[in-house]
């Protein structure tokens, strides 16, 4: 019971990255796709009527992690204060910089918000990248099953890191690229004209830098934390995965190639997840690893919520998840093909 | 202050920052779903242009209520995580019931509502504004669900390692409390709406503009006003205060400030509570009523604070007094002002007395105040214990979450949630000086505003 939560929660987590990715990865190349007034407001039109509900993909799998895992929400939430409390800073800043853009004609007005959101946009996708990493890395639990880590330290990975140390801020630099990549095919694919060529643009100079940042990536989580190859070699069927992001990475290059948006936006869904999936796979069964010789890991087992609760919750689970994909289809239907260049009565 | 203090102050100024958002979206969803019944059911175009403009005003605050809405749900985990690791087992599934039902809910036909009315056909529009009634009003139970189980635990076993978990889900989602905690909070909430209506519709008429939609908003505002003021009072909060009284005398004592155990008990109109030499200092006071309000009977005996051991004491006593005589004082004079005008409309003298106008535009703030003191009266009432009766505040808070990055943070929501509260005036400002045509003349603009 506690596995299939495990996997659920991390199901939710890849459908946030996937989801608000492309939206946080639009404000990553905003200021560098959309120059003139009309460009910056069709931008925005592109993610206005789904970037809240791909953010509640956050808010979802949070809970759902605080319900199925309370250990692990108590201890990681105490634990990473710091990089939570500047992370709701810049989910709050955002969300204002995308709605209340459009409430004044004032150029300045405009301009405050525009560079906040991309500000904000480009912050949360390292800080993000840079949790993952942590997660990945491990954590100085103590015997208590709690930590808590100071924002940055040595720069080195041990026994007593910080939030920002080598590996973590590759991860971070990781995530901003792939977002800015996802957030750049998404673009080209619903924008048209200028915008959508200068996204695609955007998109061949970012792809090489993701190859490059990943292929390093790879190795260096091997380095990071060894242990993370035991469910690998005990399981070779999982060594898949990295391939899987290979060849995601190979079906993005040649799309954007052959203009194929669609498929290079799916290929880079499909990356995104595989990445998410693969780290997922290295760490299960622990849902945070500790470094260090003080605690121990904290694992499904340790951590799981109460048969009856984790039992009664499959039931509203899978209703309330089968509701919102059907709401997310309403949506997404209602706001498929490109953004008009001008507005239409409904507004996009 | 200690860290414990500082966590205190963290989550009582984020949440009550952010209740203030929610309590207007939620009556003003339902005054949203009655206005576009209206249009639908008269054909009159005033009501159409009526929830538009209030749909502009719902957006805002709605999204001010979402953005200060995130950290609470962060805020279980970083500032009380040791509550969060015993309790989650239980509170965990309202708080992930309320994200998976209600927020994708929200989120998907908000967009609809605020954006779609000229794509959408008529009943497609309406319906999308009666689900985000539906789902705003759906989150507040969750939520509700949540707070019940710490004033009144039910439907939990404790594990040996002092984890609490869930043992039945319809004894959590039906405890009592909730159900009687949900119907005083949502008629909060109406009130709320209904006040900033109606002064809305007062400030139109004294400024001697866009009359018609001023009468139509005070009218509407009253007469929904005038039921939710007296529903608030009776039967919710009368069944709310014989609750306390019944399941927590502790509260009960500090909120009427009643030292001392006495048949006949008085109330207490306005006072100062002494906690040092245990009174109240230039009381005014009404004998008997007290024991007649929760017994039924003058003669009861109510229980004093002085049968109560002094460590399950209320720990702010003053305050809890204080804020439970703000909220029932002001209930009492919103029940008054709603009736007087809803007398005046019935006489069809209300739009053109200017007198009552006045405070009906100016009283706008206080069913916040109203709203607030009563959530405060709530949860102050609780002290100690932050799980009534399981768990300590004081064993809730971080283990390694020192004063200072308590202080840190909360300095931080501080200088957010100014810029937040002036962007909110400009924001309000704005829309209520253009006016409701407004919004229908500059169609174009208004809906490039967000998608």
């Amino acid at each position: 019971m506690g596995t299939l939560w495990f996997w659920l929660v991390a199901a939710m987590l890849i459908a946030y990255v996937v989801l608000d990715g492309f939206d946080l990865g639009v404000g990553i190349v905003y200021l560098f796709v959309a120059k003139t007034e009309q460009e910056r407001q069709q931008t925005i039109r592109s993610i206005g009527p789904v970037w809240d509900g791909n953010e509640v993909w956050l808010l979802a799998a949070g809970g759902t992690l605080f319900f199925a895992f309370p250990l692990v929400y108590a201890s990681s939430f105490s634990g990473f204060y710091l990089p939570l409390m500047i992370v709701l800073w810049l989910l709050i800043l955002r969300g204002l910089s995308v709605e209340l853009r459009g409430h004044s004609t004032d150029p300045l007005w405009r301009t405050f918000f525009d560079g906040l959101f991309s500000f904000s946009s480009i912050l949360l996708a390292i800080f993000f990248g840079a949790a993952l990493a942590n997660v990945v890395r491990g954590v100085p639990l103590g015997a208590d099953n709690y930590f808590f880590l100071p924002l940055w330290t040595n720069w080195r990975t041990g026994p007593s890191p910080g939030i920002l140390d080598w590996y973590t801020v590759l991860g971070g630099v990781i995530a901003l690229v792939a977002l800015g990549l996802h957030g750049s095919l998404y673009l080209a694919l619903k924008t048209e004209g200028d915008l959508e060529r200068r996204a695609r643009s955007i998109a061949s100079i970012l792809w090489p830098g993701l190859l490059i940042v990943t292929l390093i990536g790879l190795p260096a989580t091997v380095i990071a934390r060894p242990s993370s190859l035991h469910n690998y070699l005990n399981h070779p069927i999982a060594f898949s995965v990295p391939l899987v992001v290979i060849a995601s990475l190979g079906t993005i290059f040649i799309a954007t190639r052959k203009r194929f948006g669609l498929v290079a936006f799916l290929g880079s869904c499909l990356y995104l997840s595989a990445m998410l999936g693969g780290a997922a796979a290295g760490l299960y069964p622990v849902l945070l690893p500790t470094v260090g010789n003080q605690g121990r890991d904290i694992t499904i087992t340790l951590a799981a919520a109460g048969p009856h609760a984790l039992h009664v919750g499959l039931v509203w689970w899978t209703i309330g998840m089968l509701l919102a994909l059907m709401y997310f289809c309403v949506v997404y239907w209602l706001f498929r093909g490109k953004v008009p260049q001008q507005l239409d009565d409904y507004g996009h | 202050m200690d860290a414990l203090s500082l966590h205190r102050l963290h989550f009582a100024f984020t949440i009550t920052y952010h209740y203030l958002f929610p309590q207007l979206t939620m009556g003003l969803a339902l005054l949203l779903v009655i206005l576009k019944t209206l249009a639908w059911v008269t054909g009159d175009e005033k009501y159409d242009i009526s929830s538009r403009f209030w749909a502009k005003i719902f957006a805002v605050n709605f999204l001010l209520g979402v953005v200060t809405g995130i950290p609470m749900e962060f805020q279980f985990g970083t500032n009380w995580s040791e509550f969060s690791r015993r309790t989650g087992g239980v509170i965990g599934m309202p708080l992930a019931m309320e994200g998976i039902f209600t927020f994708f809910l929200e989120s998907a036909f908000l967009g609809l509502f605020l954006f779609g009315e000229k794509r959408l056909p008529r009943w497609a529009h309406w319906t999308s504004a009666f689900l985000v009634f539906a789902g705003s009003w759906f989150s507040g139970f969750f939520i509700i669900v949540t707070d019940a189980w710490m004033q009144h635990p039910v439907a939990y076993n404790l594990l040996p390692n002092g984890v609490y978990e869930v043992s039945s889900f319809w004894g959590l989602l039906c405890n009592p409390e909730a159900w009687l905690m949900y119907a005083h909070n949502m008629c909060g909430a109406v009130v709320t709406a209904a006040f900033v209506m109606s002064s809305v519709g007062a400030l139109y008429l004294l400024q001697r503009r866009d009359e018609a939609y001023g009468r139509t908003f005070l009218k509407l505002g009253v007469i929904v006003g005038v039921i939710a003021c007296i529903v608030q009072i009776f039967p919710t909060g009368d069944y709310q205060g014989r609750y306390v009284a019944k399941n927590q005398p502790a509260a009960m004592a500090g909120m009427e400030g009643l030292f001392n155990s006495v048949k006949g008990a008085p109330i207490i109109l306005m006072g100062q509570p002494d906690i040092e030499s245990q009174k109240i200092d230039n009381p005014l006071a009404v004998n008997k009523v007290l024991s007649f309000l929760i017994y039924g009977t003058s003669a009861a005996e109510v229980e004093g604070l002085n049968q109560i051991p002094r460590d399950q004491w209320p720990s702010t006593l003053p305050l809890l007094f204080y804020s439970y005589h703000i909220m029932a004082g002001l209930g009492t004079y919103f029940v008054a002002l709603m009736a007087v005008a809803a007398f005046l409309l019935w006489r069809r003298k209300l739009y053109a007395a200017r007198w009552i106008l006045w405070p009906i535009m100016l009283s706008f703030p206080l069913p916040y105040i109203a709203n607030t003191t009563g959530w405060m009266t709530a949860e102050i009432g609780r002290q100690p214990w932050l799980v009534f009766g399981l768990i300590r505040t004081s064993e809730g808070a971080s283990k390694h979450i020192g004063a200072g990055t308590s202080l840190f943070s909360l300095i931080g929501f501080l200088g957010l949630y100014t810029l937040i509260s002036i962007l909110w005036i400009v924001l309000l400002y704005t829309a209520i000086q253009k006016g409701p045509l407004a919004s229908t003349h500059n169609n174009g603009h208004k809906r490039s505003a967000t998608v």
